[in-house]
């Protein structure tokens, strides 16, 4: 089970290039696309492949496209999301700086279905490397007639702007990442309106997670029930794993959506197992927002399943005792690790990157921080668990953007995976400040597995 | 000439049915019913274009969220934004969900405030603190040390206490769409995000005392005001005087026969509809400059209200607690389906053993 | 474009050249959007985007030097004060800590003898934090100006500070 659709030609030197990419059949879906099909039947194709959104929302991406509101005389635009932030995540990293010209294909084909004549990719701006990569294989598409005024004399124009971000998580959010664009601070707006009716300048936008996007040649190339072929059930198709943490292998790998959890752990093809000598932990599955698991629970679910790389079985049981796919940000712990160090690290990054508009987030992200930060040093209190988990309650949901959730989830599943490890901290503060000391309760010792 | 009547939308708050233009929000269609359903509102505020969607304290649950598709929303929806649809219900206090998130709300807004109101210009007369008496919870649970900020001057105008802010961007809305030069902004972000003029200036123009009008707590106070009484003690009246630069009309404060403070006027949900300039508001504090138009209707949110805070001591008597408990309603055998009334359900009258 | 301008702080004629190009990118009236991009661009300049840079940069797009202002010091990759030549940004986000970075990290800032957001004595180096760099997987990472440096260990530190140093 390993078909690359993004990744095939990642190792042929020089594949950068818009020479090399294009002998290694590149473009030939930007062809096909201006030169045989209607925007309406690229987005059919999208459709039949049901490829989810790889920014970590999982919502069908020609679905996204169906809704984009296609007034008369308005531009109408793409956005790529390059602003890949979420802590774990580094796939879009590998995929912009490896293959810049698989990214601009598809904004091309993508650009032409939505009818948009000028898209933008939002890069942030720490990737300032790699943004000079993507203007350089932008400026040799244009040359070589990809690009511009009546590409491949479709009568079809595209213009495609990299813009850098400046240094802000929050702009990964979608409305967030417009108003950046816009010059603006990256404060979330408020939905409705959605970018559909009025996103950039006002006008229907559409907004794309790199991933997503460079799925398109491949879709176009080889038609969207082939695509939908790959993988389970609403799981369509191939995603890129960034994984990190305690494993032999850290790196970004491209599966199948279907792979179970324990051989994309264990597995030589991937991760190749934990380091040597240590055991499994736990595992956050999907970029730091979503729920952390301990070792038993993410690999079967509650039903006694292996659970797979998947959507669906990833949330099998809710957040009681599920987690999700997300962006893919696949963090690998050891028993070397302090969950209540890593939660207070996570909550901290949360707080850091509050944009500050709204208050349960504004004010919560910190307050969490600031508990558990008090917890993981010896200063905690018996009631800071339930407290934690009381605010975390109150910032879910009730937010602007998602940020909130991004910041609750993480704590609120570490307490209840964790919570042993969370009051020996409170309990034993003596023990738990010592330099490198790590909980050795019993929980979920069952599960554990040497490698 | 025919009036062409749009469509109206029907929808329900608190068991409340009102009729409202579609476009209408869930705030305002509550506040049509009257004060009694509306939410709470920190950072909205109706003069101002783009304002709301951010404080949260306006949130409720909408139970149905239309006619046609009567699935209830899956989260609290912030009110002062979220239009209504033909049918919809909303639950505003009636929810014990929305009001468990109030309370969060409030939580939130007061962790790192100050609460200093004893000393604040703007107690009696604080959003905050009427949002917080209304909703919050007596303790709190945050024992860390609260947010501090560098002091900053705005010339001689205007007192920032950035320490009571709540991020409420009001005063920015203000400055963009009231004045003609914005010089302040919300600089930093998250929670050391500010309100500043990065550097240090006097906020110059015509305008600017409105950001003071606007302000939901105490962070912009008036200068010329400040320490000289507690709004408790003043006299609010309507006066006029024939300004070039703006209405003219405005609230003065009067201590005796002294006018110790000149706001805009404000309207039942404490908001400014018609903003003044600031030789009316910190230039013009005699009596004989002004035309008295008679006492002000007093804002629902202010302390001057009577029993402002004792509506929760007043027990009914033993008298009225007896009738309600005896009321019957009466049964004449008439057909009422016509009439929709709504029927209560018996066990509302039973008697209390 | 302005071309006439009281500021102290103004692009070299390539940069001025390069912000025109850029602030050409956008739709009509939509000039606003080039902000963050000269923002980039003054910093490259200056090393850091002093307030007298930005408000020639305000002053470019025709908007309010508050606007400058506010972008400035949302986004954590401005400078909003001096800094030293070399800057190095590392990654205290949990992944690379789980990598050892708060080790390699703590060797850093002994090595350099200065604390996270401070600056050497000699105007050289300054260290500041920063979140997830998205580069989890070949952590611990710091980034110097535009330059990664990953899967970094107490020596391998030591000889970028070596090489920074000459």
């Amino acid at each position: 089970m390993a078909t690359k659709i993004l990744t095939e030609h990642v190792a042929v030197p020089g594949i950068e290039t818009f020479d090399v990419y294009r002998k290694q059949g590149g473009y030939t879906a930007v062809e096909k696309a201006l030169k045989t099909l209607s925007p309406e039947a690229v987005v059919e194709e999208v459709k039949k492949a049901g490829v989810r959104g790889r920014g970590g929302a999982g919502f069908p991406m020609g679905m996204k496209w169906s809704f984009l509101a296609k007034p008369e005389g308005v531009p109408r635009y793409l956005v790529c999301n390059a602003d890949e932030s979420e802590p774990g995540t580094f796939k879009d990293h590998y995929l912009m700086k490896n293959l810049p010209h698989l990214l601009i294909e598809g904004m091309i084909v993508s650009s032409f279905a939505l009818g948009a004549n000028k898209s933008f990719i939002y890069v942030r701006g720490e990737l300032m490397y790699v943004i000079h990569i993507l203007e350089k294989a932008i400026a040799e598409a244009k040359a070589a007639g990809f690009l511009g005024k009546n590409i491949l004399g479709s009568g079809y124009d595209l213009e495609l702007v990299v813009q850098p971000g400046g240094g802000a998580y929050i702009c990964g959010e979608e409305t967030a990442l417009l108003e950046s664009l816009e010059g603006k601070r990256g404060n979330p707006r408020n939905k409705p309106p959605f970018p559909a009716v009025k996103g950039l300048y006002q006008s229907p936008t559409v907004v794309n997670n790199v991933e997503s996007i460079a799925t398109t040649p491949w879709i176009i190339n080889n038609g969207g029930d082939a695509y939908a072929a790959i993988g389970i059930g609403r799981s369509t198709g191939t995603k890129l794993i960034s994984a990190s943490g305690h494993i032999r292998k850290p790196g970004v790998y491209e599966i199948d959506l279907g792979v179970s959890v324990e051989d994309f752990i264990y597995a030589d093809e991937w991760c190749g197992g934990i380091r040597p000598g240590h055991k499994l932990k736990a595992v956050v599955a999907g970029g730091s927002s979503v729920p952390i698991l301990p070792a038993d629970k993410i690999l079967t679910t509650a039903a006694g399943e292996k659970r797979l790389m998947t959507y669906e079985s990833l949330s099998d049981g809710g957040f009681q005792t599920g987690t999700m796919l997300g962006s893919g940000g696949f963090i690998v712990f050891d028993e070397t690790a302090c969950i209540v160090r890593n939660t207070w690290n996570f909550a901290r990054f949360y707080h850091h990157e509050s944009c500050g508009q709204c208050s349960p987030c504004r004010e919560g992200t910190g307050w969490m921080e600031k508990v558990l930060h008090r917890i993981e040093y010896g200063h905690g209190h018996q009631q800071d668990l339930d407290l934690l988990v009381d605010v975390a309650k109150k910032i879910e949901g009730n937010t602007i953007c998602p940020l909130g959730d991004a910041a609750a989830w993480p704590v609120a599943s570490a307490i209840r995976h964790f919570r042993d490890e969370f009051q020996w901290h409170i309990d034993r503060p003596h023990e738990a400040t010592q330099p490198g000391a790590v909980y050795k309760g019993d929980m979920a010792a069952s599960a554990d597995r040497l490698v | 000439m025919e009036d062409i009547k749009p469509q109206l939308f029907k929808v329900t708050v608190d068991g409340i049915e009102v009729e409202v233009e579609p476009g209408t929000t869930i705030l305002q269609a509550a506040r049509k019913i009257g004060p009694d359903v509306a939410p709470p509102a920190m950072c909205y505020y109706q003069p101002l274009k783009g304002s709301g969607g951010k404080c949260r304290a306006c949130l409720v649950r909408v139970a149905a969220g239309s006619a046609k598709d009567p699935r209830p929303m899956p989260k609290l929806v912030a009110s002062c934004i979220t239009p209504v649809q033909d049918g919809m219900v909303v639950e505003n206090e009636s929810s014990p969900q929305v009001l468990e998130a109030r309370k969060g709300v409030v939580e939130f807004l007061l962790i790192n405030h100050p609460l200093d109101c004893p000393v604040c210009d703007q107690a009696g007369e604080c959003d905050l603190q009427n949002f917080a008496f209304d909703h919050g919870a007596a303790q709190t649970r945050y024992e860390e040390d609260r947010r501090t900020f560098e002091k900053q001057d705005l010339g001689p105008y205007v007192q920032l206490h950035m320490t009571r802010c709540i991020l409420c961007y009001r005063c920015v809305y203000t400055a963009d769409q009231i004045t003609n030069k914005r010089v302040h902004g919300v600089l930093g972000r998250g929670d050391a995000a500010e309100i500043g003029t990065y550097i240090e200036q006097a906020i110059d123009n015509d305008f600017s005392g409105n950001v003071i009008d606007v302000c939901p707590v105490g962070a912009l106070t008036d200068k010329t005001y400040r320490f000289k009484n507690r709004v408790w003690f003043t006299k609010p009246v309507d006066a006029h005087r024939d300004c070039p630069t703006c209405s003219g009309k405005v609230t003065l404060w009067y201590r005796g026969e002294e006018v110790i403070r000149v706001t805009a006027r404000k309207n039942e949900w404490n908001e400014v509809t018609e903003f003044i300039c600031n030789t009316c508001r910190f230039e013009t504090k005699k009596t004989s400059d002004w035309t008295i138009d008679g006492p002000t209707q007093v804002a629902r949110g202010s302390v001057i209200t009577a029993n402002k805070y004792r509506a929760d001591l007043e027990k009914p008597s033993f008298g009225q607690r007896l009738a309600a408990a005896q009321y019957k309603p009466i049964d004449d055998k008439r057909d009422t389906s016509q009439l929709s009334i709504q029927q209560l359900p018996p066990e509302r009258f039973a008697k209390a053993e | 474009m302005t071309t006439e301008t009281n500021n102290t702080i103004q692009f070299t004629p390539e940069r001025l050249a390069k912000a025109n190009e850029i602030i050409a990118r956008y739709p009509e009236g939509k000039q606003k959007s080039a902000l963050l991009p000269l923002l980039h661009l003054l910093q490259e300049q200056e090393g850091w985007t002093p307030a007298e840079g930005m408000d020639y940069v305000a002053e470019l797009l025709n908007i309010e030097p508050i606007e400058v202002y506010e972008v400035a010091t949302f986004y954590t990759m401005y400078h909003v004060k001096p800094v030293g030549k070399h800057v190095i940004e590392y990654c205290r986000t949990g992944p690379c800590c789980l990598m050892g970075g708060e080790e390699v990290f703590a060797h850093l800032k002994q090595r350099l003898g200065i604390e996270a957001g401070q600056t050497t004595v000699d105007g050289q180096f300054t260290i500041k934090e920063v979140e997830c760099l998205a580069a989890c997987g070949m952590g611990p990472v710091f980034q110097v100006r535009e330059k990664y440096h990953m899967h970094l260990t107490n020596e391998r530190v030591d000889e970028i500070i070596d090489e920074l140093s000459k």
